[in-house]
């Protein structure tokens, strides 16, 4: 298994928002992450990437104990995600917000003092800047990122998250605020990291989009799994039913 | 040259100086109060060096700014636990705590202030001038330069990229405080006569002010703000008493119409 949590628990203050979780991930595999608003989902990522420390519970990456690991080096071990709410840095550009990301595959002070910023002659510049080019925002490079559109942004923080080159990316409601032209853009672009190796790990609302590009969900509610199965058995599952829409009323 | 033309020049290098090692701290999110705590460490560290081991003057200014970027890498410890008016608050006190310190150490003159006689020319203190110039130049177009920007905007995220944001902040309140320590050894060594009274709060928002007005956003903003704060009380000499008056309604009213500083990003301009 490429990523794996083991009766994970995490409380805040008195209350319990996951509760002894157990989820593996298998290396290419898609998941998605699903439940009502609070189920957890957030929180799960959040533990994941060293956001929040566990309470119990143990993370494995690709088989190596990362729980304790503090959450600035999750990301060189392959770890990368995007934010629900886009947090692209508002005061750099474009390709500044990608190149941020370059940084944990070639870490240390040596690195920070290299120079990255002359002209497109620079190795890590060119690199960002052809990534923004497969995904079609090449004339938004040298924009400052604050200034740009809901929809721009969100495409951004997706080269970002991959310029760390990650083996498992986590996205936080990828297809959130977007139109179904974008949405169909963002399967297409997911599907084509996804044949690159990537493991995919999704929280995501819009059902049709999970049911396309994801092999399995898992589902939370109050931070436990009441759920996992394919996608298309999802809407049979009473208890999943029962978490979304309330518990059935019988007929007298 | 005429003595009053360089002196102008020789305080714009220097306040050229002063506006970089508040504009360090500042783009790493950091409003640095106590600039002038490390312009006295340096001016006086400096001062020592050459009055009492009769070193010359560069290296003397060379060892004081090590002298005030190790202070700044110590404090920067304590400090850069706080965060936003708080971390303000700490430079503040810093601020009282070294120039209390030096009005009482009479080895240095106390309160009567410390004249040091050995001289830095205008030609050397411009040389030094444009080399903070180009370093910071140069520091900008680094990863480095990208990251202070990443960390002031989002630590959390700027974590989770990989980056240590506290490393990236206490590396910038330092290389401000070794900037700050380089504008005090050359103030002390050209003026051959420093008092610790001038280095107070006041002095460190002046800076800080002039950092604001050229803007945060760019390189460029510290350079014409250290330029207008220099030159612009020159010009408005001819009115003698209000010229101060004057400079600080002006102060006011760029700082309303431009509150992100005179020079920002090219696309902030649109908006």
């Amino acid at each position: 298994m490429v990523l794996e949590i083991r009766s994970l628990s995490k409380s805040f203050g008195g209350l319990k928002v996951i509760d002894a979780l157990s989820i593996g991930v298998e290396r290419g595999e898609r998941l998605a992450l699903i439940g009502p608003n609070g189920a957890g989902k957030t929180t799960v990522f959040n533990l994941i990437t060293g956001v929040y420390p566990v309470d119990a519970g143990k993370i494995l990456l690709e088989g190596n104990d990362i729980t304790a690991l503090p959450s600035r080096y999750r990301i060189r071990r392959g770890l990368a995600r995007t934010f629900q709410n886009i947090r692209l840095m508002a005061h750099l550009t474009v390709i500044e917000n990608v190149m941020i990301a370059q940084y944990p595959r070639a870490p240390g002070a040596a690195a920070m003092l290299q120079p990255v910023g002359f002209g497109r002659a620079n190795r890590w510049r060119a690199e960002a800047r052809a990534a923004l080019a497969e995904a079609g925002l090449e004339a938004y490079a040298d924009e400052p990122a604050g200034a740009l559109p809901y929809g721009i942004q969100k495409r951004v923080e997706l080269v970002r998250a991959l310029a760390a080159a990650p083996r498992v990316l986590l996205l936080d409601e990828p297809a959130a605020g977007l139109n179904a032209a974008e949405t169909e853009a963002l399967h297409q672009a997911l599907e084509a990291i996804a044949r690159r190796g990537v493991t995919l790990v999704v929280v995501e609302h819009d059902m049709q989009f999970v049911g396309r590009l994801c092999s399995r969900v898992v589902v939370l509610n109050f931070g436990c799994k009441i759920a996992e199965c394919a996608p298309r058995d999802i809407h049979a599952d009473g208890k999943v039913r029962e978490a979304y829409l309330g518990a059935e009323e019988h007929a007298a | 040259m005429s003595g009053y033309l360089e002196s102008v020049l020789v305080l714009l290098a220097i306040n050229i100086i002063l506006a970089y090692a508040a504009f360090l701290p500042m783009v790493a999110g950091q409003l640095n109060l106590g600039v002038a705590a490390f312009v006295a460490i340096g001016a006086y560290s400096a001062g020592y060096l050459s009055n009492s081991f009769g070193l010359h003057p560069v290296p003397a200014a060379l060892m004081a700014v090590a002298i005030a970027a190790l202070t700044g890498w110590l404090v920067a410890f304590p400090i850069l636990r706080t965060r936003g008016i708080y971390l303000a608050l700490a430079t503040f006190a810093l601020n009282q705590v070294v120039q209390g310190t030096i009005l009482n150490l009479n080895v240095v003159g106390g309160a009567s202030g410390y004249p040091v006689p050995a001289h830095i020319g205008f030609p050397v203190v411009a040389a030094f001038s444009l080399a903070v110039i180009v370093l910071v130049f140069l520091a900008f177009r680094t990863r480095f330069g990208i990251s202070v920007t990443a960390v002031s905007d989002d630590e959390r995220v700027a974590d989770l990229m990989g980056l240590s944001v506290r490393g990236v902040q206490s590396a910038a309140f330092t290389a401000g405080a070794a900037l700050a320590g380089l504008a005090g050894a050359l103030y002390a060594h050209h003026f051959n006569y420093i008092e610790a009274q001038n280095y107070g709060v006041l002095f460190s928002i002046y800076i800080v002010l002039y950092v604001l007005l050229g803007g945060t956003q760019t390189v460029y903003g510290p350079l014409l703000g250290a330029a207008v704060f220099t030159l612009l009380p020159e010009l408005l000499r001819g009115s003698a008493a209000w010229r101060y008056v004057i400079f600080a309604c002006l102060i006011i009213a760029i700082m309303s119409l431009r509150p992100q500083g005179v020079i920002l990003k090219r696309a902030w301009f649109s908006k």
